[in-house]
């Protein structure tokens, strides 16, 4: 046991230490994974696989786990919408839409469809043929456990929005009261603090609605991501295609609200006359620029709150690595210093989900800012 | 790789969610909640205006007041000092015609005096000429004997007499 030590605390230094640097380690698992296995003794019947234990919580699923007791899994299915090219191997249909419950956690085909276990697609639907042979994947549609994340803020979100809205028509003139209240200082703040000084006086008021619905949707599914408790934890900002969508919508409000100023800028900058002809250098900048900016606020929210519940899982799975290693023992005796970190890095990130939809905010304005100038 | 991929599925429904919450939002819950922080700043902002103007107004009447009190105190003030002229021009006059009364009176006391004086002189003079007279008489009446030496000696005794 003191022997393997070493090597067990290296590979969980490894991946703890990919995962700050922000290294993807889904090769890193599978290297844990076989590792482990013939380093295993006769007496450890169960292993635990760290990466794989960390990995579930973070990425998109087709149903939402949120327990397992001895065997049995409980959890919620999830619509799965699919469109295949390869009718004949479905039963003739092109759309098929069923629940994951069809899967039994990938343990049965449907349709002629797999949930994928195997390393390259995993978590994933493929196409079987006849001879259970993978053939491709479909147009994967199905509402995945990080869109049923985002449907319950987006309702928490409604239905906080709607109540201070009704509060505010009901209160005309008078001073906030209620939800209302705790709202409308985050407004005056997004105003005063963000969309004033970034767009300036005189524009601000057309991009109040795009800034506000940004920060609340990313701070209200950043703060629900971190509550581990059905329906609430889903990993929503922590997901690339979530974040793409928000900073796309950055893009779009920033160019379809910017000013003739602004596109001459990207096109016919005033610079000499060599830099846009015949090889257009400060356009192609420019336009690398337009693309860059979403693209980076999609990768900063992304990797934080990514990160935030990859380290929460790491402190927590600590506990089973220990337990694994070195009896149940040792497992309950690190599990107060674990779950003492866990909660330091959970309060850690309310403060990051605050700073993340901030700062999302403030860089969308500045970016309109920048493009709604008439001058420089 | 599939933690940096995005799903194609994820982006197409999180487009329509957020297409979606981006358009109730800004239409259901930012409009009201905008319009009632700019109504409600508007009329503080009018509010505090009134305040203001109130405040310069009750300045302006107190500036005003005060301005009055000064012009009235001022009034007063010359009132008196006329009044304190008035009176020491009274006083004055009336101790200066008193000063020319007494001197009058002093003057026709004198007069009178002078006056009496004369008169008395006079008929002491009278007198003494009536007392005379009888002395005369007496002596003449006394000395009959040598009636011509005391003719003589009256007559040149009378004639010594020099009335004044």
């Amino acid at each position: 046991m003191k022997e393997k030590m070493p090597v067990n605390s290296k590979k969980l230094l490894t991946v703890i230490l990919m995962i700050l640097m922000g290294i993807l380690p889904v090769e890193s698992q599978s290297e844990v994974g076989q590792d482990s296995l013939p380093a295993k003794n006769d007496h450890e019947t169960e292993s635990f696989d760290t990466g794989r234990f960390i990995f579930e919580h973070v990425l998109d699923a087709h149903e939402w786990h949120i327990a397992t007791v001895g065997n049995r899994h409980i959890s919620v299915p999830l619509p799965v919408i699919l469109y295949t090219k390869f009718p004949e191997l479905h039963g003739g249909k092109k759309f098929h839409v069923f629940l994951s419950s069809e899967f039994h956690h990938g343990h049965t085909d449907f349709q002629g469809f797999h949930l994928s276990t195997e390393e390259e697609n995993k978590g994933r639907i493929v196409e079987l043929d006849k001879q259970g042979q993978v053939v491709g994947r479909p147009i994967d549609l199905s509402i995945t456990k990080s869109i049923a994340g985002a449907i319950v803020s987006v309702l928490v979100l409604f239905s906080l929005l709607f109540a201070a809205a009704h509060s505010a028509r009901k209160n005309r003139g008078r001073a906030p009261s209620g939800i209302h209240n705790f709202v409308e200082p985050v407004v005056v703040f997004i105003r005063d603090e963000i969309a004033k000084p970034s767009i300036g006086e005189k524009n601000y008021k057309k991009f109040m609605s795009p800034l506000l619905t940004l920060f609340f949707f990313i701070l209200l599914n950043n703060l629900l991501g971190l509550i581990p408790i059905f329906p609430f934890g889903a990993n929503v900002t922590g997901n690339i295609a979530i974040t793409m969508v928000l900073a796309l919508f950055s893009f779009f409000v920033t160019n379809i609200k910017g000013s003739k100023h602004y596109w001459k800028e990207v096109f016919n900058p005033d610079v000499p006359l060599w830099l846009k002809f015949p090889i257009p250098l400060m356009p192609i900048l420019e336009i690398s620029g337009m693309i860059t900016k979403p693209f980076v606020l999609m990768i900063r929210l992304f990797a934080n709150m990514l990160a935030g519940h990859m380290i929460v899982t790491v402190f927590l799975s600590l506990i089973f690595i220990f337990s694994s290693l070195m009896g149940p023992a040792a497992g309950y005796g690190v599990s107060p210093v674990s779950i003492g970190f866990a909660v330091f890095i959970t309060l850690l990130d309310v403060l990051v989900s605050f700073i993340q939809a901030y700062v999302f905010t403030l860089l969308s304005a500045i970016y309109f800012g920048m493009a709604s100038a008439e001058h420089h | 790789m599939e933690l940096v991929t995005p799903n194609v599925g994820t982006i197409f429904w999180m487009t329509i969610i957020f297409g979606l919450v981006a358009f109730v939002l800004k239409k259901f819950a930012w409009k009201p909640i905008l319009h009632a922080l700019y109504e409600r700043e508007e009329s503080i902002e009018n509010a505090l205006n009134a305040a203001q103007k109130a405040r310069s107004e009750v300045e302006n009447l107190t500036a005003e007041n005060e301005q009055l009190i000064a012009e009235a105190r001022g009034k007063k003030d010359a009132i008196i000092k006329e009044a304190i002229t008035l009176r020491d021009g009274i006083i004055a006059e009336a101790r200066e015609k008193a000063a020319i009364e007494l001197q009058k009176g002093i003057e026709n006391a004198r007069n009178q005096i002078d006056h009496e004086k004369e008169k008395a002189i006079q008929e002491m003079k009278n007198q003494i000429t009536d007392l005379s007279f009888i002395i005369a008489e007496k002596i003449i009446r006394n000395e009959m004997a040598d009636k011509k030496q005391h003719q003589e000696l009256v007559s040149k005794l009378i004639d010594e007499i020099k009335l004044n």
